[in-house]
């Protein structure tokens, strides 16, 4: 690589694809990493950027393909390379973009016989220190509130309830199936349009972000075996789970207006979860976005990458380029994904790129380092959150209210050997004190019982003015010194006197301090 | 002159009143009305007292009066809301030493009545409290001498923990615990000495017994609370507050005085519930903090995984302007940088935004129980905002930002997660619940107790470094 490193976006081949991996945005950025930037002519305009925001950026404008694939050290680009593109790759040369090496090891082993480098912005593990760098997430996201658009499109309905002078209009009822980044998009998107969204997810600990989300978390009425979370998700639902669940999309089915799903297991085709009995019990007009397309989809009637209508007139969306439909906020999103990328993989911020194998998040998206192929990666350590606390049985009712009777024998009993405790030393105290002490024991006794009753009432708040205001009463002991100092000794008289002063500091000091800080407690 | 019938009637007006200021502090606005049944309830008691029997030496009493009146009054109108921990300690102080004094005072006049009588004198001729000694049974003289000894020790406790306390609080000490070698051998030692010398009085040797009493026990006050640190000053102030209490209730003792038995116990009980309050809410046990330092623990603490991130000031400027309910949690680093008037500043203004803000309190906070309270109230922070940890704790799921200032052990999430931590089972407020957390701090260093906090280094916590002060104004100024 010669000084300044080439970094070039060729035009998407794919069809129909509108993204583009960098804008004249993260073009700024990366040339401020001190590379230099190469696009092909017109590989932004279906993004709405145009070759003179480039230009102005400070882009290179390359004529074909090929030229720039033969200049750039470093290609960026949306969609896995296609043959002709893979076979332009050359010694030393490095791709960035999406690659999925699991289902194309041939178009890896093709890569890797060139001898380039490549990265798989697919492979950015979820890690916290990668979020920026996780392209997956920000199309997914994007997917996801498109689901939600493409849905509005084909409904015939506002999705906001309304009462008109023209008559009741109810919200329209959204069901999204699946919680993950696209799935909590679309909740987000279609609340915020003023629908009324359910969602529902096998791991039922998204119950609270699908809630934060403002949508309302269908539980399952499953009592079998506790699938949830302690293997993750991937695990594939038992028949009995199974059921319960299609007993519970059967109920949702004649009720809901839009279904949303997008569930996808990782590495395995879509699961069926909307059947096409569910779909018959759909009223006309519903809209069905499946999300999962790409995968074969949830629902057994979607066409990948097809709208269609059922007998029904149930509209169903098998869309699978949703990213691409708002190509220009993918763009923008996906080209700061690289931008990120490329940061990360230039440290010194010298124009130098440097696969640093040893830094997790590299390693774990280098799929192929100078010719040779290095996927799968090692295990990376996945969350930086804290190992989970072993996970405490939630009580049940039974053992609740045993608990609670437990509890409230032990509070009985060390109430009542408190008190037999506290008699017994009366009566000890009783049998050889003389009757003048007793009379003060008895008051001592009952203003200590009083004390302890009056006290547990205070306000946590007012714990500073209760202790300055019993500074202020204990200066009391004023009396004290009130009773000694008409005394005949002059050395009694001068301590009297002494204490005199000092609880005088108490009594007054104590009350006014009192009053300044209760003065300041304002209601709003 | 009033009779004895009339000042006992003027006592029970006066406990009656005393009952009353406590009970009225359940309630912010009672407090105010309450505190005026205190004043009016001490006024009545003393007025009963210098004019009812047996007091004489009035010029030296109003002087004394006057003088200590002014120096409270004072003191009270310039004390910084910061600095009111090391207040309540020095006033605490005083109590102490006042009941020694009473004490010793008690003892000499008892050897002189006692001498005038066997000298031959008339019982007439005496008044007042000596009086009231003249007629005393031998036994209840022997209980009197118990009840002397009570006070003095307890005084003198009280008074020399209170000097350490305030020094400590007031930053004249080093805060850190420190002990002689040996530790507590001394404590034992000395509070053994005490017993020994308490014996020797009740035998009937003179009043140095006394004194040396007070010496010892004074040096007991001094050591046990030098041992402590500066985190668990709540726990040892409201300690002492419950000494001087039970002082006062044994100088009543010694004078049979109805009045200041009752007063004393109220004071010496509220002491004991604070204390009891501040240690539950650090689950430790009383025995722990009096004794210093943290238990054993068992196995090491769970090691933390990732990194803490921060965040700047336009950072921190647009979580804010995005958030619609935020939480504040104020520590003692708050009042160290005197940012509550920055703070209550930043409250007005996102308030006047329409977003939800609230502060939770924990009750160690500070160094005083309450003590973030009184420093919001002075900021004019409303009340009705300012939330105990029970009451706020549930809402941090739903919270957009919760904002740390100065607080490290109370917010510190290893007391829940960590089994193996000195601080587990302590109720901790949940920050990092909240959909962001952003934690005002100083430096990268650990909390008091020297703990790691993974909070820090939790996915949705951003550090936001400076004084805490300066960082709010800075902030300020991005807001408008």
């Amino acid at each position: 690589m010669g000084d300044a490193v080439k970094i070039g976006a060729p035009k998407e081949t794919y069809p129909g694809e509108a993204r583009v991996a960098m804008t004249p945005e993260s073009a700024r950025a990366l040339q401020k990493l001190g590379h230099e930037c190469l696009i092909e002519t017109g590989a932004g305009a279906a993004s709405g950027f145009s070759d003179e925001a480039y230009a102005e950026a400070g882009v290179e404008i390359v004529k074909t393909a090929a030229q720039l694939w033969k200049a750039a050290d470093v290609v960026v680009k949306v969609r896995p390379p296609s043959e002709t593109e893979a076979k332009r790759l050359r010694k030393g040369q490095m791709l960035i973009s999406f690659f999925h090496p699991a289902q194309n090891k041939e178009l890896l082993e093709l890569c890797a016989g060139k001898g380039s480098t490549v990265i798989a912005m697919d492979m950015v593990p979820r890690i916290s220190r990668a979020q920026k760098m996780d392209a997956l997430s920000s199309m997914a996201n994007i997917a996801g509130y498109r689901a939600v658009i493409e849905a509005a499109e084909n409904f015939g309905r506002f999705f906001t309830g309304q009462v008109t002078a023209a008559g009741k209009i109810p919200p329209a009822k959204v069901l999204v199936i699946g919680a993950g980044v696209a799935g909590l998009a679309a909740i987000g998107t279609a609340v915020s349009l003023g629908a009324e969204v359910r969602a529902f997810d096998v791991r039922p600990e998204v119950a609270e972000q699908i809630e934060s989300m403002g949508a309302e978390f269908l539980m399952l009425d499953f009592s079998g075996t506790d699938l949830s979370s302690e293997e993750g998700y991937a695990k594939p639902a038992s028949p009995e789970f199974l059921e319960a669940e299609m007993k519970l999309f059967r109920e949702q089915a004649p009720e809901v207006d839009i279904v949303i799903t997008t569930a996808l297991i990782p590495g395995r085709p879509a699961p069926k979860l909307w059947t096409k009995d569910m779909v018959a019990l759909m009223k006309p007009g519903s809209v069905i976005v499946d999300l999962a397309a790409e995968q074969g989809g949830n629902c057994e009637l979607t066409v990948p990458g097809e709208r269609t209508v059922t007998d029904n007139g149930v509209v169903i969306l098998g869309y699978t380029d949703l990213p691409s439909r708002m190509a220009t906020q993918a763009s923008t999103l996906y080209a700061n994904n690289i931008r990120h990328m490329l940061t990360d993989l230039t440290p010194e911020k010298d124009g130098r790129i440097v696969v640093n194998m040893e830094d997790d998040v590299i390693r774990h998206s280098t799929v192929c380092h100078e010719g040779e192929i290095t996927f799968p990666p090692p295990p990376v350590k996945v969350s930086a959150a804290p190992k989970k606390p072993a996970k405490t049985a939630e009580p049940t009712p039974e053992e609740k209210r045993a608990a609670e009777i437990a509890a409230f024998r032990k509070a009985t009993r060390q109430q009542v050997s408190l008190l037999v405790l506290g008699g017994l030393f009366m009566l000890l105290v009783g049998a050889y004190a003389p009757a003048s002490f007793m009379q003060h024991f008895i008051v001592f006794a009952l203003a200590c019982f009083v004390g302890f009753q009056v006290i547990w009432n205070v306000s946590h708040a007012l714990h500073t003015p209760l202790m300055a205001v019993t500074n202020a009463i204990s200066g009391i002991i004023i009396l004290g010194a009130l009773l000694q100092i008409g005394s005949t000794s002059w050395l009694v008289v001068v301590l009297a006197a002494v204490s005199i002063l000092i609880a005088s500091i108490n009594i007054v000091g104590g009350f006014l301090v009192t009053r300044r800080m209760l003065a300041m407690f304002q209601k709003s | 002159m009033l009779s004895i019938g009339l000042v006992s009637a003027a006592y029970i007006a006066a406990a009656v009143l005393f009952i009353l200021a406590l009970g009225g502090l359940s309630n912010i606005e009672a407090a105010k009305r309450a505190v005026w049944y205190g004043i009016v309830g001490m006024a009545v008691a003393v007025f009963a007292t210098v004019f009812g029997p047996g007091v004489g030496n009035l010029p030296i009493i109003l002087l004394t009066v006057v003088i200590g009146g002014a120096i409270g009054a004072y003191v009270a109108a310039r004390v910084q809301m910061t600095e009111m921990p090391q207040l309540v300690a020095a006033l605490h102080s005083f109590v102490g030493l006042a009941a020694v004094f009473i004490g010793l005072n008690a003892d000499l006049e008892l050897s002189s009545v006692r001498e005038m009588l066997a000298a031959g004198g008339a019982m007439e001729t005496l008044s007042g409290f000596s009086e009231r000694l003249a007629h005393k049974t031998p036994v209840e003289i022997s209980i009197m001498k118990v009840e002397v000894f009570l006070g003095i020790f307890i005084g003198a406790v009280t008074f020399t923990g209170s000097v350490v306390a305030f020094g400590k609080l007031a930053g004249k000490i080093d805060g850190k615990p420190k002990k002689l070698p040996g530790g507590h051998f001394w404590n034992a030692g000395a509070a053994l000495l005490c017993l020994v010398v308490g014996l020797l009085y009740f035998q009937g040797a003179g009043i140095w017994t006394m004194v040396v009493t007070a010496i010892v026990a004074g040096f007991i006050g001094w050591h046990l609370i030098m041992g402590i640190g500066g985190a668990d000053m709540p726990v040892v102030v409201s300690m002492l507050n419950s000494y001087s209490g039970w002082a006062a209730a044994a100088v009543g003792f010694t004078l049979s005085n109805d009045l200041l038995i009752v007063t004393g116990a109220l004071v010496g009980a509220s002491g004991a519930i604070l204390s009891y309050i501040m240690c539950r809410a650090m689950n430790r046990r009383f025995i722990s903090v009096i004794l210093g330092g943290f238990g054993g623990t068992g196995g090491p603490a769970a090691e933390i995984e990732g990194e803490m991130v921060s965040i700047d000031v336009d950072g921190v400027a647009a979580m804010l302007e995005d958030a619609d309910s935020v939480i504040i949690v104020p520590g003692y680093g708050m009042a160290v940088a005197q940012a509550q008037n920055s703070v209550a500043e930043l409250v007005r203004r996102l308030r006047a935004k329409g977003k939800n803000v609230r502060f939770a309190i924990h009750p160690v906070a500070g160094r005083l129980p309450g003590h973030m309270n009184v420093l919001l109230a002075e900021a004019k922070v409303p009340y009705d905002i300012v939330m105990e940890m029970d009451e706020i704790n549930d809402d941090f799921p739903d919270t957009d930002v919760a904002i740390v200032i100065g607080a490290n052990d109370i917010v510190n999430p290893a007391a829940q997660e960590d089994p193996n931590s000195p601080i587990a089972g302590m109720p901790v407020l949940e920050v990092w619940k909240a959909k962001n957390v952003i934690v005002l701090k100083r430096g990268q260093g650990t909390g008091y107790s020297g703990i790691e906090n993974p909070l820090f280094y939790k996915e949705n916590t951003r550090m936001f470094y400076g004084d805490a002060k300066h960082s709010i104004d800075e902030v300020l100024k991005r807001l408008d």
